[in-house]
C-alpha cells in the first residue's frame, strides 16, 4: 500500500520562503483569473483557456526547488512552474493572445508553451505523453553524469494512459532522476475518479513499478515543498525516481467553456474552504507575524505587474502570415 | 575488397557515427546484449558500453518518448523499432510531439527512428508492412528508405547528423540480399536527393526500396525489347526530390510510380499530383501506379507473391505505357 501522508513542518519555513510561495501562487491565481474572466470573455484571448485554480500550491512548492540545469514538464494546471523558471507574465500573455512574441510565436495557444533556454517542455495535449519524455530528459542527465533532475507534472487523468505506465516503468528500471508530481484533482474533464479507476490512491499504481510514492495534501504548499525536497534529494543522489501524489481539487471547469455542472456544489464548497493561498496566509499570520496589510500589499504588487504585462502584450504584433511555413524543418 | 551487405552497412554507419560523436547512442528492444533482432547493433554493447547501447522494456511509445526527451536534452538517439509495424505503438509520440517541437517551440529533435520494413520474408500481416505514408503525411518528419548498401550506410550517417527527426525505413528483404564494395573513407548520402539507377529515354519508373531492384530487372528485359526504361530511386520520401522527379518525367513523358506499399494513399498518388501540376504538357500517356493491392500483407507464399508487385507486373505496364 502507499505511504500515508507525512506530517509536515520538518523544514524551517522562514518569512522569505513563504513570501516567495505567496508571490508565485498569487501571481498564478490572478494572472489566470485575468486571462479567463476578463481577456477571454472580452475576446482578446481566443481558443481554449485552462487554469489551475485551487492547485497553485503544487507547482509552487516543487518548482521552487529546481536548479538551472533541471528540466520541467509542467501540465496545463501548473502556470506557476513557468513563472518560477523565469517565464514572464508578458511572454505568457503574448502566448495567450497569439502574438509573434509569445513563446510559440503564435503557432500554439494558451498554456501550450515552453522554452528550451529555461528548460520547460511545453504541454503535450495527448495527456500522459510527457511521462516518457521525462525519461529521456533524465536519461541524458545520467548519460553526462549530472546531478540534475526532471520535475514532471501530470494529473489523475494521465494515469490511465499507456504512456504513463511505459514511462514510469522505464524510469524505474533505468533508475532515472525524475520527481513526478501528480495532481489528483478528482476529475478528468467531467469524469470523476471512481469512473477512472477502482482505487482511490494513484500512489498504489506507482507501487507496482517499484517507485517510492507518498501522498500529500495538495493544497498545502508547505507539505508539497517538504515532500518535493525529499524527492529531489532522492533523485539527485542517484536513487532513482520518486512520486508525489497531491490530493487537490480543480476549482474550475476543465476549461473556460465548461461550467462544470457535473461537480456537486457541496464538493466545491468543501474545497473552497481549503484554498491553498488562504492556507498559506493563515500559516504566515500564525507563525511568521504577517498581517492582512502585508497580503493587500502583495496583491497590489501582483496586480500592478499583471496590468503592465497586459498593456505590453496587447501592443505586440500578430505573426506575419509569410512566416507560416517557417521552422517545420531546420533551415538548410 | 570484400563486399558489404545492406544490414552490415547500416551497422557500420551507426558504429562510425558513435565513434565520431559521443552524444550518439542506440536504444530499443533487445539491441544491447542480443545485438538487435536483425543484428544491426551487434557488438556495439561491447565497444560502447551500456550507457550508449540501451536495452529497454517492450514499450515503443516509451522508447520514442525517451528518445525525444534525450534529444531535447542534447543527445542524438538512434532508436530501433523491432519491426516498422510496431512503430504504430509510438505514433502519438512521433507525430504529435517529436514532429512538432521545432514548430511549436524552436526545439530541434535530432533523432533517428530505425524501422525494419517491407515484405517478401514470409512475415505476415504484423511483420511485413510498408508504413511510410502516415509519417510522410506528418510535417516535421523526414522519411528515407535506402535500396543499396552504399545508400544504407550513407543515409543512416546523414540521418544521425540531421537536426530533424528522421524515420529510417530499412528493407528486411534487402538486409542480406544486396551487397557491394563500400568506400573506405567517411561519406554520407544527402537526405532529399534521388538517384538515377538506370538511364532510359522511353519510360520512367519512379520507385524506392526493394522495388528499385524489381524495376531494374524489368528494365533489363524491356531493353531487350527495345524499350529504354529510366529508373529513379527516390531514396528520400520527405523531402521529395521534386527536381529529379520532374526531370525524368519531362525526359521520357511516360511515368510509372512503383511502390511495395498499398495503392490507395501511397506515395504514387502524390508523385502523380506533382507531375500533373508541373509537367502536364510534357506527358504522352497516363500516369501509372503499380502498387500492392489494398489488403493486409498476407502470409502464405502464393498469397504474398500475388500481393507484392512483381517484375512481370512492371513489364506489362511498361509495355502498355510505351505504346502510347
Amino acid at each position: 500500500m502507499s505511504t500515508p501522508a507525512v506530517a509536515h513542518l520538518q523544514t524551517e519555513f522562514d518569512r522569505d520562503l513563504c513570501e516567495s510561495f505567496h508571490y508565485y501562487m498569487l501571481l498564478m491565481r490572478e494572472l489566470e483569473d485575468r486571462i479567463e474572466n476578463k481577456l477571454y470573455r472580452q475576446g482578446k484571448v481566443v481558443g481554449g483557456c485552462y487554469t489551475g485554480r485551487g492547485q497553485e500550491a503544487i507547482p509552487v512548492g516543487s518548482a521552487i526547488l529546481s536548479r538551472p540545469g533541471d528540466w520541467l514538464t509542467p501540465s496545463h494546471r501548473d502556470m506557476a512552474a513557468l513563472l518560477i523558471r523565469g517565464i514572464t507574465p508578458e511572454e505568457i500573455l503574448a502566448q495567450y493572445m497569439g502574438r509573434a512574441t509569445g513563446l510559440s510565436k503564435g503557432r500554439d495557444g494558451n498554456m501550450h508553451m515552453g522554452c528550451s533556454d529555461r528548460h520547460c517542455v511545453p504541454i503535450i495535449s495527448s495527456i500522459g505523453a510527457s511521462i516518457p519524455i521525462a525519461s529521456g530528459l533524465a536519461f541524458a542527465m545520467r548519460y553526462r553524469g549530472e546531478s540534475n533532475v526532471v520535475l514532471n507534472y501530470s494529473g489523475d487523468g494521465a494515469s490511465s494512459r499507456g504512456d504513463w505506465h511505459e514511462g514510469l516503468n522505464m524510469a524505474a528500471v533505468m533508475n532515472l532522476p525524475i520527481v513526478y508530481l501528480c495532481n489528483n484533482n478528482l476529475y478528468a474533464y467531467s469524469t470523476p475518479l471512481d469512473k477512472q479507476m477502482k482505487i482511490s490512491d494513484i500512489a498504489d499504481r506507482v507501487a507496482g513499478y517499484g517507485i517510492p510514492a507518498e501522498i500529500v495534501n495538495g493544497n498545502d504548499v508547505l507539505a508539497i515543498y517538504e515532500a518535493s525536497k525529499r524527492a529531489v534529494a532522492h533523485a539527485r543522489a542517484g536513487k532513482g525516481p520518486y512520486f508525489i501524489e497531491c490530493k487537490t481539487f480543480r476549482m474550475s471547469g476543465h476549461s473556460a467553456h465548461d461550467p462544470a455542472d457535473y461537480v456537486p456544489n457541496q464538493l466545491m464548497e468543501e474545497w473552497s474552504r481549503k484554498d491553498p493561498i488562504l492556507m498559506l496566509q493563515r500559516y504566515m499570520v500564525e507563525n511568521l507575524g504577517a498581517d492582512e496589510q502585508d497580503f493587500v500589499d502583495m496583491r497590489k504588487r501582483v496586480l500592478d505587474k499583471i496590468d503592465t504585462a497586459i498593456e505590453w502584450a496587447l501592443d505586440q504584433p500578430f505573426p506575419d502570415p509569410a512566416t507560416l511555413e517557417d521552422d517545420v524543418y531546420a533551415s538548410a | 575488397m570484400a563486399e558489404t551487405t545492406y544490414v552490415e552497412a547500416i551497422r557500420q554507419g551507426i558504429w562510425e557515427e558513435m565513434e565520431r560523436d559521443d552524444t550518439v547512442f542506440v536504444m530499443g528492444e533487445d539491441v544491447a546484449v542480443y545485438g538487435g533482432a536483425f543484428k544491426v547493433t551487434k557488438g556495439m554493447l561491447e565497444r560502447f558500453g551500456e550507457l550508449r547501447v540501451v536495452d529497454t522494456p517492450l514499450a515503443e511509445s516509451g522508447i520514442v518518448g525517451a528518445g525525444t526527451g534525450a534529444a531535447i536534452n542534447g543527445l542524438r538517439p538512434v532508436l530501433e523499432m523491432q519491426f516498422a509495424d510496431f512503430m504504430a505503438c509510438g505514433f502519438d509520440q512521433i507525430t504529435n510531439f517529436a514532429a512538432k517541437c521545432r514548430y511549436r517551440w524552436g526545439q530541434a529533435i535530432p533523432m533517428v527512428i530505425r524501422a525494419p520494413a517491407g515484405g517478401n520474408i514470409h512475415g505476415g500481416p504484423f511483420h511485413s508492412q510498408n508504413v511510410e505514408m502516415p509519417y510522410v503525411h506528418t510535417p516535421g518528419l523526414k522519411v528515407v528508405q535506402p535500396a543499396t548498401a552504399y545508400d544504407a550506410k550513407g543515409l543512416i550517417k546523414a540521418a544521425i547528423r540531421d537536426n530533424d527527426p528522421v524515420i529510417y525505413l530499412e528493407h528486411k528483404y534487402l538486409y542480406r540480399s544486396v551487397k557491394e564494395e563500400l568506400p573506405a573513407k567517411d561519406y554520407t548520402v544527402p537526405i532529399g536527393k534521388a538517384s538515377i539507377r538506370r538511364e532510359g529515354a522511353d519510360v520512367s519508373i519512379i520507385t524506392y526500396g526493394w522495388m528499385v531492384h524489381v524495376a531494374l530487372e524489368a528494365a533489363e528485359t524491356a531493353a531487350s525489347e527495345g524499350i529504354g526504361v529510366e529508373v529513379l530511386d527516390l531514396r528520400t520520401l520527405v523531402p521529395l526530390d521534386r527536381e529529379a522527379i520532374l526531370d525524368t518525367a519531362k525526359k521520357t513523358s511516360k511515368v510509372i510510380m512503383l511502390h511495395e506499399d498499398t495503392l490507395t494513399g501511397g506515395i504514387g498518388g502524390e508523385l502523380a499530383g506533382i507531375i500533373s501540376e508541373h509537367a502536364f504538357d510534357y506527358l504522352d500517356g497516363p500516369l501509372v501506379r503499380i502498387a500492392a493491392p489494398d489488403t493486409p500483407v498476407p502470409f502464405s507464399e502464393t498469397l504474398e507473391k500475388a500481393f507484392l508487385p512483381s517484375v512481370e507486373d512492371v513489364l506489362e505496364k511498361t509495355r502498355w505505357l510505351y505504346r502510347f
